[in-house]
């Protein structure tokens, strides 16, 4: 009868309630500090110092921020069209090869913009093409996306295993992976804006795939709340049975969907790949595709929310490494636990605190909480 | 008077600001078959789940026997005798019989003597009541008398004294519908208590022993069924509404239309819900399907559409045949000048979450003027959509507002206004007044009074047999997938009724 | 007799990396007959297989590691009934994050607790299960054909290897023989018949992964506390993914989830045993595409090319009442 979601003001909607489950996150997280006895608050004051206090660690932060905004958009703009692409890992990691093909064939012949190109063309391209098969079995046969996006994941793993053991590699060395890149296929680092704006930068991986990155969070939000193509991925997620009534082709816009969030997960490899390593490695991916789950659900699918949510990935990726530095009983894998927090409490428990929040405005002020409907300009 | 086997007092109950229930008092003698009639969103199926203990009423006592009973929960209320049969029947599809009247009345943790113990009882309730059915047998390869045969005997396997059965013959054919209604009356010679919910009249007066009639949430009068009259309990059904008879002058029909010949449809189970139907639409003019809900004709109206693939047949609009055996496109048609609004406006007809203006090109959406290139004319859009608002009337006239934040009436008239402005050559309507306010209502049909005296050709299904008599020049009958009578806009109701409950049809095959 | 001896090794090593998969599908299989899916039977493994190794390493008793095992497994089963049972979340996301949280908490606490970079201190004597010896095993070994395989490979497993099996008849008595079953199915199909049957959903759809937490808790016990003398980081290394394919590749029925466990128990320890070798008429095969086998031929089970695997009808919806 009622929409649950008409109780609340938009910026309680989209503002307060993530917030809240962040902090909860955050706090859950603090237990898990304070159990293998280290303090949370000298955890969070080396996080926040570790990702912000220097010119370097700003770097960073961006550094990884700019993996997670594709694959965080790429896991938006699937669930814009109710699918779930869990496959944002195996999307990204083939996507790598896509870049290391672009560079190993052009890096001494090009310069690194026209390689960059190509690289782009061809991760984007590799990364649609492996979401292609979920998407065309989900519009097709009806099998579960979720299911069949994790199997690619592992697919994609023994895949690029084989051709990094095999085919790929140089034969004149044992280390699974590609030849170093030439300089034609290295990106150029963005070091030098923040040292333009007075800090101390010393060799950081931040490159121009960051402005890319941004560039593909409007092209996004262009694509999703501007274009009839948005309109009709929007129409489908929202209720297929509406998409079918507009004459909207089910199979035809879930496969376009995935082929969109396949190349912005592929397109996630320019990043370590040409940007940082110069080199096709296993493994590079390191599980930013997962990241991306919890980057879309706490941007709740908006650009506007994923690229700050990237960036407060970036910050915990970049000052879980300070924590790790100076408290010998945390790694890294701290991130994991945070990360698997957020899931849960921005994602699997989101309406956890909705209906205490929603009890607490409407003592507040129960004309308005009754009544004032949230405005829909965004999700 | 027999002693109450029921008795509710005073039972109050809303949702949100929705008053479903107010201050019910019932009574109903045991041993007795007693009617509970009300259109539809009179709160009778609350009333009964609150009975049910599927929800709580927020004041108010349930007694049983004489004895004021708490009923928080479906167990509560089998323990206190009473059994349902659902509208929508509560049935595991892939179990059988036995095991799905088994359910949640077991007995022992392990099911190995419980299950020779209820074959052993199913076989008395059969013999005793007439009720066969094989034990064995899968739910989901049994036709929809038996599947609800199963819900019977799974109340009356947990001992129940009380059954109340929830529209029961809404999906049943009339042969069906009369097996049951001697199951009933045998129930009552048991010395069970039935309670019969149904908006249908003729069911009513043929088998109760009295009838309470609910309007608007309360209880408007109880009488002896031999007592009462079918107009009576009409009146007291719908309160001293204004009839419906929308102004309008004598159609004048023009050249046919649409034209749907032999077309079959069959549902995702493979059952025909549309056999050999054929008839025409003429410019000018509405034609009415009236018949009981689930007779087809909402499927009748998807195949058009070309939202539902058809088995067999043709449908032509204008001369030009439409693909619907293969792959109509719901944009092609529309492109040809034929307009749809849909039976369920929540999830076919409009996106909920969307914004009103989103919502008023849904379909149309990639008409050039609604863009530019690939990309949306938000200017375009939202000054076509004010545009609608205001000559529809449409409140608030915000076309910035989430479509879920207007009301049942305001979304209708969003629909409308969007298939309407498009000047289609042909409009096919399913249910266009449902859940809508009065007020709205008496809007809706003076719109398509005027789309019919501008020489559109309306195809309207409704099962609200006022509204199909007040707007047709022709009314065609649907029931069981197919048209049994055709009759002109001055029909009786009691014409049609016949007609509806498939009488006339099993008359002929005599 | 050369043949015979390779193929029992081989047939041997495919029970034990077999038995994980298998407990862990059988978890699976009661929370999604349920109608709760789950893909985080990876996760409860891995927290399994932390908390036994870590229980047995303090206390020294290989079943207090079991009962740590199934203690913290069920802990986080419950975890994902409170989101998708409790508050209706989505369940997929669900299992996402307990994957992620007993990912990243294993290494974490191992590292905090013991010091050894993630790993727990290796397992001697009571502190595992060690391998038992059937009655009558050495003295049969020496009857032909059946004697080894008797001696061999039905022998000379741990305690664990023989529950895993014995679960597959008791899971299958549980889901059509008991009351409890009866309901369990009943609810993964429609919980608005159960519900209306006087039967708590919720509750119901709890014990259920209940069952899937003791389950899943027990493979991660076998790997750290039987197969393996301790827990290292990422020790599941996937197995809950092969377990939910499993799972699925069986049509969640319990005994061909017991013949797709050990089919892809079997292609796993055939890549290993035959790196690299070739074969006649098809040449080298790849060990990625043995390993890989287990997913690409679920995709092909899921896409309907060999049959169809239809879940419970309820899966993956939270149940709300209707009005």
């Amino acid at each position: 009868m009622s929409t649950p979601y008409a109780k609340l003001p938009a910026w309680a909607d989209y503002g307060l309630i993530p917030l809240i489950n962040l902090v909860v996150a955050f706090l859950v997280a603090g237990l898990v500090v304070l159990l293998v006895g280290e303090s949370p608050i000298r955890a969070a004051g080396l996080l926040i110092d570790g990702a912000f206090g220097s010119g370097s660690g700003i770097a960073y932060t961006l550094y990884y921020a700019t993996s997670f905004i594709f694959t965080g958009l790429a896991v938006a703009v699937a669930f814009h069209c109710g699918l779930f692409n869990i496959g944002g890992e195996g999307q990204a990691y083939v996507g790598g090869l896509g870049v290391a093909l672009a560079c190993l064939a052009f890096d001494g012949i090009f310069p690194w913009y026209l390689t960059f190109l190509f690289a782009i063309l061809g991760s984007a391209a590799i990364g649609a093409a492996w979401a292609f098969l979920p998407a065309y079995f989900q519009a097709k046969r009806g099998s579960h996306i979720v299911i069949t996006t994790i199997m690619f994941n592992f697919i994609a793993a023994s895949l690029m295993v084989y051709l990094l053991v095999g085919p790929l590699k140089p034969p004149t060395s044992m280390a699974p992976q590609t030849r170093t890149f030439l300089d034609g296929a290295h990106l150029p680092k963005l070091g030098w804006v923040l040292e333009a704006m007075g800090m101390t930068v010393r060799a950081t991986p931040l490159n121009i795939t960051f402005i890319l990155a941004l560039v593909a969070s409007v092209a996004v939000w262009v694509l999703i709340w501007r274009t009839r193509l948005g309109y009709e991925i929007r129409t489908q997620g929202f209720s297929p049975r509406a998409a079918r009534y507009a004459g909207i082709g089910e199979a035809r816009i879930i496969v376009i969907t995935m082929l969109i969030s396949g190349a912005l997960a592929g397109m996630m490899a320019l990043n370590p790949v040409m940007g940082d390593q110069h080199r096709l490695q296993l493994d590079f991916v390191t599980g930013a595709g997962f990241v991306g789950i919890a980057v879309a659900l706490m941007g709740r699918s908006h650009p506007a929310g994923i690229v700050p949510a990237a960036i407060l990935f970036g910050m915990l990726y970049q000052g879980g490494a300070e924590i790790a530095f100076e408290m010998p009983h945390i790694s890294r894998d701290m991130i994991v636990i945070i990360q698997g927090l957020v899931i849960l409490f921005a994602g699997a428990l989101e309406h956890m605190f909705r209906p205490a929040i929603q009890a607490a405005f409407a003592s507040i002020s129960p004309r308005r909480a009754g009544l004032e409907p949230a405005k829909s300009g965004s999700v | 008077m027999a002693e109450a086997a029921i008795e509710l007092i005073g039972i109050d109950k809303s949702f949100g600001l929705v008053r479903a229930n107010r201050n019910i008092h019932l009574e109903v003698p045991r041993g007795t078959i007693h009617g509970i009639i009300g259109e539809n969103g009179a709160g009778k199926s609350t009333l009964m789940s609150i009975l049910y203990g599927f929800y709580q009423a927020d004041s108010g006592e349930i007694r049983i026997n004489g004895q004021p009973v708490k009923i928080d929960t479906p167990n509560d209320a089998i323990a206190a005798g009473i059994g349902m049969v659902h509208q929508h029947f509560m049935l595991v599809q892939n179990f059988t019989v036995l095991e799905n009247v088994m359910l949640g009345a077991e007995g022992a943790p392990l099911l190995y003597g419980s299950i020779s113990d209820a074959r052993a009882e199913l076989k008395r309730l059969e013999k005793d009541y007439g009720l066969e059915v094989d034990p064995d047998a899968v739910i989901e390869e049994l036709a929809v008398g038996f599947q609800q045969r199963v819900e019977i005997l799974k109340a009356l396997y947990r001992g129940a004294d009380i059954l109340i059965l929830d529209e029961p013959t809404g999906v049943l054919t009339p042969s069906e519908a009369d097996h049951l209604f001697r199951i009933l009356e045998q129930l009552k010679d048991e010395g069970k208590t039935v309670i019969l919910i149904t908006h249908k009249l003729r069911e009513i007066m043929a088998i109760t022993d009295n009838v309470s009639v609910m309007r608007q949430g309360e209880m408007v009068a109880t009488r002896k069924t031999s007592e009462t009259s079918v107009e009576e309990l009409a009146e007291l059904m719908v309160g001293r509404r204004v009839l419906l008879r929308v102004e309008k002058d004598e159609a004048d029909p023009g050249d046919v239309k649409l034209s749907v010949r032999n077309l079959t449809v069959k549902d995702s189970r493979g059952v025909t819900m549309v056999d050999d139907v054929s008839f025409d639409v003429r410019a000018g003019e509405i034609v009415g399907i009236a018949g009981v809900a689930g007779n087809g004709q909402s499927e009748l109206l998807e195949a058009i559409a070309g939202i539902r693939a058809a088995v067999s047949g043709d449908v032509i609009m204008d001369g030009k045949p439409i693909d619907v055996t293969g792959a109509a496109d719901p944009s092609d048609l529309r492109e040809r000048g034929l307009a749809h609004v849909p039976e369920d406006r929540h999830y076919t007809g409009l996106v909920l979450p969307f914004e009103e203006n989103e919502n008023s090109i849904l379909g149309y959406h990639y008409h050039a003027r609604y863009l530019n290139g690939p990309f949306l004319n938000l200017d375009a859009i939202r000054d076509d959509a004010k545009d609608k608002i205001e000559k529809f009337d449409i409140r608030p006239a915000d076309c910035r507002l989430r479509t879920a934040n207007f009301s049942g009436g305001n979304q209708q008239k969003i629909v409308l206004a969007r298939e309407m402005e498009q000047d289609p050559g042909v409009l096919i309507v399913g249910q266009p007044t449902r859940g809508v306010d009065v007020g709205a209502i008496e809007f809706i049909h003076k719109r398509l009074i005027e789309m019919r005296d501008k020489g559109k050709a309306v195809l309207l299904v409704s099962v609200e047999l006022d509204e199909i008599r007040s707007l047709s020049d022709r009314i065609l009958v649907m029931f069981d997938g197919r048209i049994v009578g055709e009759r002109d806009g001055e029909a009786t109701e009691g014409e049609l009724g016949l007609l509806m409950a498939g009488v006339e049809q099993r008359e002929a095959a005599e | 007799m050369e043949f015979l001896g390779v193929l029992l090794q081989l047939l041997d090593a495919t029970i034990r990396v077999s038995v994980p998969l298998l407990l862990a599908a059988l978890a699976g299989l009661y929370s999604e007959r349920s109608g709760v899916f789950d893909i985080g039977l990876e996760g409860k493994m891995l927290a399994g297989a932390f908390a036994g190794a870590s229980a047995a390493a303090v206390t020294g008793s290989a079943w207090l590691g079991l009962m740590a095992a199934i203690a913290i497994s069920v802990f986080f089963a419950l975890v994902h009934g409170f989101a998708s049972i409790t508050h209706r979340g989505n369940q997929i996301v669900s299992g996402v994050a307990i994957n992620f949280i007993a990912a990243g908490s294993t290494i974490i606490l191992g590292q905090a607790w013991f010091r050894q970079g993630g790993r727990t201190p290796s397992l001697t004597g009571d502190a595992r299960f060690q391998s038992i010896t059937l009655p009558g095993a050495d003295a049969v070994s020496g009857v032909p054909i059946l004697g080894p395989i008797y001696s061999d490979l039905i022998s000379g497993h741990s305690l664990l290897v023989y529950a895993a099996f014995a679960m597959v008849p008791i899971t299958w008595w549980v889901l059509f023989r008991t009351r409890f079953g009866l309901r369990l199915r009943a609810v993964g199909e429609n919980p608005a018949a159960v519900d209306t049957a006087g039967i708590s959903v919720a509750w119901l759809r709890y014990r259920a992964v209940i069952c899937t937490g003791v389950l899943t808790g027990a493979a991660g016990a076998y790997l750290a506390v039987a197969q393996n003398a301790g827990f290292v980081k990422d020790m599941t290394a996937g197995k809950g993914f092969i377990a939910l394919a499993a799972l699925i590749f069986a049509k969640w029925r319990p005994v061909p989830v017991m013949f797709a466990c050990l089919l892809f128990g079997f292609l796993d320890a055939f890549a290993i045993r035959y790196q690299g070798l070739a074969f006649p008429g098809i040449g080298r095969v790849p060990v990625q595409l043995m390993q890989a086998l287990p997913y690409i031929l679920t995709v092909i089970l899921l896409a309907g090319f060999i049959g169809k695997a239809i879940p419970p009808r309820a899966g993956g919806v939270p149940y709300v009442k209707e009005r």
